[in-house]
């Protein structure tokens, strides 16, 4: 049996990684900002991430449809095979819907989002302020749910590998061959 | 006779629905709004206040006039946050500029109910020659003054400093209207 996701599957999953942890600080910095033109720039690089998220998860979802991913190893417990489970379920559901309930803040504040300045999405929600700040407070909401599973992720991670001694991070690790575990 | 007499009636009443002078502006039923881009994003707005006196007579279009008055202080630029920096210094400083004028100074028939409209918009003390293009549509109760262009906001010394960087914020701003007024 394979011990690691596909390449294609990996490539995807520190790209998503590398994008997220790049647009949540964005996020939490920019809004407090006064306005600026730098406000703005940052802004729409925020907004288009997130859009290039949405889409790359929009790949991955397709991706590991069509692709079973490795087995975890034989020594873990049932009860964290299915914690497993949810949280990756939830994670995919997050990363849809943190940039979909961005689009939809965007709109409703009046500011169409246009990717990297070229592509215009279609504003889905009329501009509407009520509806502006109750989508703000539903895309930070998810956000911080989101902070809390990746931490739950990753500390998952490091310790069946470290702690438990389990060949764990070359799942998704870089590297041409699969390691034989000691 | 009596056909004479109707026909001098439907002569009189004719040409008296002819010289129709429009003279008073419905503030309800008229709008100034703005259009710009911001990252690649249009942004609406508009002014909510403004006072416009204006006189046009169809049949005499070149001795047509007109000017309004905005209010500044009743932006919409899109947000509140935006509506706030608007005020400053930067943008129309409005404490020192208040309002923005424009003035008719020479109106032009082009033909089928559209005219050219020149004149001087006069925004944070800099006046600058316009010529709008306007479209009469006469109705049954008031009759609506259409029109749009678009200006440089660098030339009015709107938004300067950080913001005169027009990759963020475009310099082009179009601006349309429609001045709704009945006449006597």
């Amino acid at each position: 049996m394979p011990d690691r996701y596909t390449p294609p599957a990996i490539v995807l999953h520190w790209l998503v990684a590398v994008l997220i942890f790049v647009a949540f600080p964005l996020g939490v910095y920019m809004h407090e900002l006064p306005l600026s033109p730098w406000k703005l720039q940052l802004y729409s690089y925020h907004k288009w991430i997130g859009v290039t998220i949405f889409l790359l998860v929009g790949l991955r979802l397709a991706w590991r449809a069509t692709h079973v991913p490795p087995p975890l190893p034989d020594g873990i417990a049932a009860w964290q095979r299915r914690a497993s489970a949810i949280v990756h379920g939830l994670l995919y559901v997050l990363m849809l819907a943190i940039p979909l309930s961005g689009w939809l803040m965007s709109s409703a504040k009046g500011f169409q989002t246009v990717w990297f300045g070229i592509v215009p999405l279609p504003d889905l929600v009329e501009k509407n302020r009520e509806l502006g700040d109750l989508l703000a407070g539903v895309h930070q909401a998810l956000n911080f749910t989101l902070l809390v599973l990746v931490i739950l992720h990753v500390a998952a991670a490091l310790q069946h590998h470290f702690i438990e001694r389990q060949p764990f991070l070359q799942r998704m690790g870089p590297g041409g061959k699969a390691k034989v575990s000691a | 006779m009596k056909a004479l007499s109707l026909g001098l009636l439907a002569l009189f009443v004719a040409s008296t629905a002819h010289a129709v002078e429009y003279t008073t502006v419905l503030p309800k039923q008229s709008r100034v709004d703005f259009e710009f881009r911001q990252m690649g994003v249009p942004v609406k707005g508009g002014f909510k206040r403004f006072v416009s006196q204006m006189a046009f007579d169809p049949a005499k279009p070149e001795a047509a006039r007109a000017q309004i008055e905005i209010d500044l202080a009743s932006i919409d630029a899109g947000s509140s946050e935006a509506d706030e920096e608007a005020a400053g210094k930067l943008w129309f400083n409005r404490s020192a500029y208040p309002k923005a004028t424009f003035a008719s100074s020479a109106v032009r028939a082009l033909g089928n109910d559209r005219y050219e409209m020149r004149g001087t918009l006069t925004l944070k003390g800099r006046s600058r020659e316009l010529v709008v293009p306007v479209h009469f549509v006469p109705g049954k109760t008031a009759a609506t003054f259409d029109g749009s262009f678009v200006l440089k906001r660098l030339d009015f010394g709107i938004g300067e400093g950080m913001w005169a960087d027009v990759a963020t914020v475009a310099n082009e701003v179009r601006v349309s209207f429609r001045i709704a007024a009945t006449g006597k």
